[in-house]
């Protein structure tokens, strides 16, 4: 990496817990935000040489190139159970999973409601974009009601697919959960606040205080046909109200605790 | 240590704790339901993991992710529940980590029954899961051989980064035996050079089964091959009653090899020159000593708890050098010694001949049998 001549004009650099590692992400998807705001807290609280990251199945599949820390690849879907698995083991350790709504709500539903209902002291990152991004924008159980997929060719009909499941509010219901809140990453001011979720998702696991998990509704640009900019406005203004950005559950111990 | 009376699972439990297992996670299925049950109280009690999870999908993964951490760990299951690990399994083999699975086999196919049988022999020993991948597979045919070949299977295990499997049926896994258990040994985490636990003053490490490029793929499935074949070479374990002088050479594993050595026994006591043949290790199949065998026997009779599954195994060391014939109980159905000891009398009676398959006269024989 180039080397800044005046540090003192040094505004944006590459997280510690990155590798210099170009993703392999399309232009406009918010995958990389997602990774950036996490790395950014492994940064700020000195977590990654302790820390062990799961990867999903999905477009987040090779999401262990890019963090400077170990990782291991899950099957679909279970990535919490090998959560599980880790800090069984590893209490010391901070384990966290990166799932995408293919993974996490769909094909691994047994695993993640468990997961939480356990109160498993895991860290969850969930990418709600919508759509199956990897396999070339199929419909997921998040798909809005309407929406156009590969698999939902004339939009979404919830009378014979069903309708879309919120996963936070679901999740919330759980005694076993700690924290769980959605976020959006459509634009500057809900990034902030997305790193701040995650952060205390981070701060509840390293209390022990239970399951945590960050919803982050994310955009798809190359399957949901629409250019990057127009994919941060469907996020504003069609995503966000079926999917209500907000805190699902804050434990009695995570409120104590005063993070 | 003095020698207790201890149920087959109970016992498999304690062997498996006293060899240094750190971490166990399953889900309930008869009959294997005391090994969690054992599970639950001990691992705890030492200060060990235990997780009984929401469905064998999910107990094989926290399998999977622990034995990332580099610790000892184990699962068990029986046949419905094993086709539901067969995808944790195949990326366990493919990530290239240890681990124990203990498969207590009953009757199947589908939710089939919960008697003993040996139906699952092709599922194991052949894969189950997708890829290309050997599991170890050792068949014990007594409680004391199942605690025995537990620490052997935790050390095939981690010396060959494979899979290893205690592979038995509901008989041994529910009957009570006297049985001398290992002592406790104290749990030792090895500091292997892949495990994932915290990048701490080293570089980081990443643990997966995924190679996009067929070349790297290809190198990996070749690295799997040679070390499996290092095992074929290695660690082929059999055990051999009566062979000397043998003319019938009854071949059978696990409780089908047990039953057949009673069998072997009631005709020797006639003046029939019979032995037997009792594979442990099925995958790896001896099928050098097979060859050897049948070369100087008269006749093999393959003795199985399924229709003939291990046959097809015998039948590629013989390859149509020796007579083969074959008796199987199938869907739970476990033979008496005496059934055993009418066909060694058959086979030794008569002038056996090589046929291309010894499944389809003994199938005549099954059906004026059962009528």
């Amino acid at each position: 990496m180039a080397t800044i001549a005046v540090p003192q004009n040094l505004v944006y650099e590459r997280p510690d817990s990155f590798t210099d590692t170009p993703t392999h992400y399309c232009p406009g998807c918010t995958h990389g935000v997602a990774h950036r705001l996490i790395a950014e807290v492994l940064d700020e609280m000195n977590l990654a040489s302790r820390t062990i990251g799961v990867a999903p199945v999905g477009c987040a599949v090779f999401a262990y190139n890019y963090f400077a820390i170990d990782f291991v690849e899950a099957p679909h879907g279970r990535a919490p159970a090998m959560a599980t698995g880790l800090k069984r083991v590893l209490p010391e350790a901070i384990v966290f999973t990166y799932q995408g709504d293919g993974d996490l709500a769909s094909i691994g539903t047994g695993e993640i409601v468990h997961a939480a209902a356990r109160g498993e002291n895991i860290t969850v990152i969930f990418i709600n974009n919508a759509n199956f991004g990897m396999t070339g924008g199929q419909m997921a159980p998040t798909t809005l009601p309407g929406m156009k997929t590969t698999s939902s060719p004339n939009g979404r009909d919830v009378e014979t697919q069903g309708y879309p499941i919120r996963m936070a509010e679901m999740l919330a219901t759980l005694d076993g959960s700690g924290y769980i809140v959605r976020r959006s990453l459509h634009d500057p001011k809900n990034i902030r606040l997305a790193k701040k979720a995650i952060r205390l998702a981070f701060e509840v696991q390293v209390r022990g205080l239970g399951f945590s998990l960050v919803e982050l509704l994310s955009t798809c640009p190359s399957n949901w046909n629409l250019t990057p900019v127009e994919s941060l406005k469907f996020v504003e203004e069609k995503m966000v109200p079926y999917y209500p950005l907000g805190d699902y559950k804050v434990s009695p111990a995570v409120s104590a605790a005063k993070i | 240590m003095a020698r207790e009376l201890w149920e087959g699972n109970q016992a498999i439990a304690e062997g498996a704790i006293r060899s240094g297992l750190e971490a166990y996670f399953g889900y309930p299925i008869t009959p294997q339901n005391e090994i969690l049950e054992w599970m639950s109280r001990r691992m705890p009690e030492l200060g060990r993991a235990f997780v009984q999870a929401e469905a064998e999908l999910g107990a094989i993964n926290m399998v999977y992710g622990a034995a990332c951490a580099g610790v000892r760990v184990m699962t068990s299951s029986s046949s419905p529940g094993i086709s539901l690990m067969q995808e944790g399994l195949s990326y366990i083999a493919g990530t290239e980590i240890p681990m124990l699975l203990v498969n207590v086999m009953r009757g199947g196919p589908g939710l089939g029954n919960i008697a003993p049988s040996q139906g699952d022999y092709n599922q194991i020993c052949k894969g189950g899961g997708h890829g290309d991948y050997h599991p170890i597979v050792l068949a014990p045919a007594s409680v004391q051989e199942a605690v025995d070949l537990i620490p052997v299977a935790f050390d095939l295990a981690e010396k060959y980064l494979n899979i290893a499997c205690l592979l038995l049926d509901g008989s041994i896994g529910q009957m009570m035996e006297p049985v001398e258990l290992p002592p406790m040994r104290e749990v030792k985490r090895k500091d292997y050079p892949w495990a994932t636990n915290g990048a701490k003053d080293r570089a980081r490490r990443v643990l997966t089964s995924i190679y996009l490029e067929p070349e790297d793929e290809e190198k990996t499935n070749l690295r799997l091959l040679r070390r499996w074949q290092e095992v074929q070479a290695k660690e082929m374990r059999y055990k051999e009653y009566y062979l000397d002088q043998a003319q019938v050479v009854v071949i059978g594993f696990g409780t089908a090899g047990r039953i057949a050595l009673s069998a072997v026994r009631a005709a020797r006591a006639q003046g029939i020159q019979v032995g037997l043949f009792r594979p442990v290790t099925v995958s790896p199949f001896p099928y050098e000593r097979v060859a050897e065998l049948a070369a100087r026997a008269k006749v093999l009779l393959v003795v199985e708890m399924n229709s003939g599954q291990m046959l097809e195994d015998v039948r590629l060391a013989v390859n149509g050098r020796t007579p083969i014939e074959f008796y199987g109980r199938v869907g739970g159905m476990v033979p008496f010694p005496d059934e055993i000891l009418s066909e060694i009398q058959r086979v030794s009676r008569e002038t056996p001949k090589i046929v291309d398959d010894p499944g389809k006269a003994w199938m005549k024989r099954m059906d004026a049998a059962i009528k």
